[in-house]
């Protein structure tokens, strides 16, 4: 029989203040051991302040191959850039 | 159809992701690749698992930790990206244990002597960061991601081992001649690492064309081999092959002709350590069959206790 294990995708946060960012996936059978196996397996030279694992069944992610369709909405609103407008002459810190 | 707009992506330099399309072969070539990579990270912690013990300082012993840790990091790191081609680890493991899957023949060979950590780490990461340097920019997107972090880790390795042969080559006559005969056995197949020459790698082809390997094995060889010669002599060790010389012409070193029976056939399984390196990883994986199924029994429990 092929044993089953539960896989994690891991963030690291790499210093306080920033965003935590994935760096990849353990294997683990419970959240604590998730979160070991990330320490031991992520952050063996100081790359992180905080650790977050989630299953990653758990995790939802769009096609990429329906990226365009997907992201059509917003590529004709170029009013939502600041470049988008124009500015009388000679105005400042605007 | 689909095909044409696979190799145009990998035409302009475009990472395939695991949910994209991509043929069969690429899809295998890959689990072939990674996986024989990743095994060879966990089979070659036993060499130097060897020396753990018998390290001749507590700085020694705690560096070699660290490598090992490393190593099997490493393993992990592919171990994932292989799985993102829809191939379970257990699956992978399994492979490795019915001799379906390979890894690097070097790990077949004896480490006899302290001398043997230096050269292994020298040579046989040297090799290994050389490939790995080359596989960043492989088509595979987590593969890539994969070889970006193991050439950030791997080069103390290569440090670590170098600075061991130094030391020896400038020690004892007794010492000196441990790291000259470490590298006398460890040369040949550290630049036999690299595989058969080009025109006997019936699979470099498709390999170059998908741009899963970006450079042949005849390229990586002879920039190991430019690299290390030099190195070789600051520490006053001889390189164990004759008919290495400068070419002024190449600007590369020429070198000797690599003994291609012996390489298929520790490849085939007859080297000094198949039986064993194979035997005790799955020792260790039968032994810890218990501790698996007590992790899952705890998971289990922890989940009725927060119900």
């Amino acid at each position: 029989m092929i044993e089953k294990t539960i896989v994690w995708e891991v963030f690291i946060q790499s210093k306080n203040g920033l965003a935590h960012k994935h760096v990849g996936n353990v294997h683990a059978s419970d959240k604590v051991m998730a979160l070991e196996n990330a320490r031991e397996l992520y952050t063996r030279r100081n790359e992180g302040s905080c650790i977050w694992v989630v299953k990653a069944e758990y995790i939802v992610s769009s096609e990429s191959e329906d990226s365009e369709a997907f992201f059509d909405p917003s590529n004709d609103k170029i009013y939502r850039h600041p470049t988008f407008y124009t500015m009388p002459e000679g105005s400042k810190h605007i | 159809m689909k095909e044409e707009l696979f190799q145009e992506k990998i035409d302009k330099e475009q990472k395939i992701e695991p949910k994209d399309w991509m043929p069969e072969d690429y899809r295998k070539h890959l689990i072939r690749q990674i996986s024989q990579h990743a095994h060879s990270e966990i089979i070659g912690m036993q060499p130097e698992g060897n020396w753990i013990t018998r390290a001749p300082s507590l700085r020694a012993k705690m560096i070699l930790l660290a490598k090992v840790q490393d190593e099997a990091g490493h393993g992990l790191y592919l171990y994932s990206a292989c799985e993102t081609l829809g191939i379970s680890r257990q699956e992978l493991v399994q492979q490795l244990h019915d001799g379906k899957a390979k890894y690097s023949s070097i790990f077949n060979y004896p480490t006899l002597s302290w001398a043997d950590m230096g050269a292994v780490g020298w040579l046989v990461d040297g090799a290994a960061i050389v490939n790995q340097v080359s596989l960043q920019r492989t088509s595979y997107g987590p593969y890539a991601r994969g070889m970006v972090k193991i050439c950030k880790e791997e080069s103390f390795h290569q440090r670590q081992g170098y600075e061991i042969m130094a030391e020896m080559a400038k020690g004892t006559k007794e010492q000196k001649e441990m790291a000259q005969d470490a590298l006398n056995r460890f040369w040949w197949p550290s630049i036999m690492m690299f595989g058969p020459q080009d025109s006997d790698s019936p699979r470099t082809g498709n390999a170059m064309k998908w741009k899963i390997k970006r450079q042949t094995n005849d390229e990586l060889r002879q920039s190991f081999i430019d690299k290390t010669v030099g190195q070789a002599e600051i520490i006053g060790l001889t390189i164990p092959d004759t008919d290495l010389k400068w070419n002024e012409k190449t600007e590369h070193y020429d070198f000797g002709e690599m003994d291609w029976d012996e390489f298929w056939n520790v490849v085939n399984g007859n080297g000094p350590c198949n039986h064993q390196r194979l035997a005790h990883h799955q020792k260790a994986h039968t032994e810890g069959k218990w501790v698996r199924e007590a992790a899952k029994a705890y998971a289990k429990k922890q989940e009725l206790v927060t119900q």
